[in-house]
């Protein structure tokens, strides 16, 4: 059904319409409103239990419990409060738990900073979570009933990633599949070893040197087989609602010389200003990194190699190289004639417009830069 | 496709003695029987008081309280050499 609505609330509606039984939330800017959203279903009788809880570090806990206990669970968070859940959500993915999480990109502290980028997500790859970057709320939208089908069948918890403000705020058209259509999509949860006083566990407790290994490895083994399941999910949606999804998606890139590679909504520009050079009769392309983890190296290979690469990153390491610019590299290195360019920066809500991205396809023209974009001289009210 | 889950009582299946880099070896015709190292192991595998002490390696890790409460010193640390 079509719906103009904010972005948060329009999520909150298609989260509701995947039936999660457990959502517990502590709210923070850009996805307040989400969980005003959520709130309002559970009020309407549409989601059975909504935990209020005190900080993200016991959102996330109680759904650990509650999706322990057998439950399809929901929640969103952002910034700040994603890096408080970083302890737990190692917890999360190690125990196994098919949890399903809206972030809203946000800017990390010192100095505090609401706007958005992709600091938060990013330092959390390492977790064991599944990170869907959308590029808008069309796709946002789409992805979470496709993050609760490979969550639930991989048994792997699965961030939807979306920028704060630019996305979480914006209000635009969008479809969003009614419950019947979902229903048809995302089979009942049945978890298979839920916590059961008839049949008593425990789940995640130690393991000695001789078994930690063991887990740990078949965690990465089975983050590896989410691909299939990924590109299965975005298939079967797409049968269902004529939006097919992938582990990326490459706009005019198949006879592109140049070619800007990128998470999230700096994406929807990029596909724009690609549009502007080619009506000039440049050959360049846009490649959207749709799914971060597990990282695509095969399909970036065949789609990039042998061209000139920028990639942006809406996110440091810092005394690092920028890190997706890292993978992106490590998923080319060897391939003939491929030239990897980084640009970064983008932070704390600072605009990456069309002019930006022009001058980055100029400048891979040339060969391999390193640099930010639209980088600044500090200004002298900012010293002591 | 592995959840980490325990089932009640699996700790006497899983053995825990693995990480030790010492350990007890007890002199047999020294010991006085007077049960201060079953008394004093905080693992609880030494075996019976008054009795001669029997230890379960399995599930010993090295701690070395036995060898330094035993009142005759017949219990030796021995370094444990891996592979």
């Amino acid at each position: 059904m079509l719906r103009t609505k904010e972005g948060a609330r329009v999520i909150g509606e298609m989260a509701a319409n995947c039936k999660p039984q457990v959502v517990a939330c502590y709210p923070i800017t850009p996805t307040t409103h989400l969980t005003e959203e959520l709130n309002k279903y559970y009020t309407d009788g549409k989601i059975p239990e909504y935990i209020t809880v005190e900080a993200e570090f016991s959102a996330i806990s109680a759904l650990i419990g509650a999706s322990a206990a057998g439950s399809r669970t929901f929640t969103t968070t952002g910034g700040q409060g994603l890096l408080y859940m970083h302890e737990p959500l190692f917890s999360a993915a190690g125990m196994r738990l098919p949890i399903v999480m809206l972030v809203g990109n946000r800017a990390v502290s010192s100095p505090l900073n609401i706007w958005n980028d992709e600091q938060d997500s990013i330092s959390q790859r390492d977790t064991g979570w599944i990170q869907i970057y959308c590029k808008n709320n069309q796709e946002a939208v789409d992805t979470i009933p496709q993050a609760f089908y490979v969550a639930e069948k991989i048994l792997l918890p699965v961030m939807v990633c979306v920028d704060g403000h630019y996305l979480t705020h914006a209000v635009e058209q969008v479809d969003v599949a009614d419950e019947s259509v979902v229903a048809k999509f995302l089979p009942e949860y049945k978890y298979p070893l839920k916590l059961d006083p008839q049949n008593p566990v425990s789940l995640g407790v130690y393991a000695n040197p001789t078994h930690y290994q063991i887990f740990r490895q078949d965690l990465v083994s089975d983050m590896e087989a989410a691909k299939e399941l990924l590109i299965e999910a975005g298939k079967k949606w797409g049968e269902l609602t004529g939006r097919e999804y992938g582990l990326i998606r490459e706009y005019k890139t198949k006879d592109a010389k140049r070619i800007i590679v990128g998470l999230g909504s700096v994406m929807d520009n990029v596909i724009t200003v690609v549009d502007e050079l080619r009506a000039q009769g440049e050959k360049v392309g846009a490649l959207h990194l749709r799914v971060y983890r597990p990282f695509p190296h095969e399909e970036l290979r065949k789609a990039l190699a042998g061209k000139q690469i920028g990639v942006i990153d809406r996110d440091i390491s810092i005394g690092g190289s920028a890190p997706v610019y890292v993978e992106v590299s490590e998923a080319l290195s060897g391939t003939k004639g491929t030239k990897v360019s980084s640009f970064y920066g983008g932070l704390g809500g600072r605009g990456i417009k069309r002019n930006h991205i022009k001058e980055m396809f100029e400048k891979l023209k040339k060969g391999p830069v390193k640099e930010w974009i639209a980088k600044e001289a500090p200004k002298a009210a900012m010293s002591g | 496709m592995i959840i980490p889950h325990a089932k009640p009582g699996s700790s006497t299946e899983n053995l825990t003695g693995e990480w030790k880099a010492y350990m007890p070896v007890v002199t047999g015709d020294k010991c006085i029987k007077c049960g201060i190292c079953q008394n004093f192991c905080p693992e609880g595998i030494m075996g019976e008081v008054k009795k001669i002490p029997e230890i379960d390696y399995e599930y010993c890790k090295g701690c070395s309280i036995c060898a330094n409460e035993c009142p005759v010193k017949c219990i030796a640390m021995e370094r444990v050499e891996e592979d």
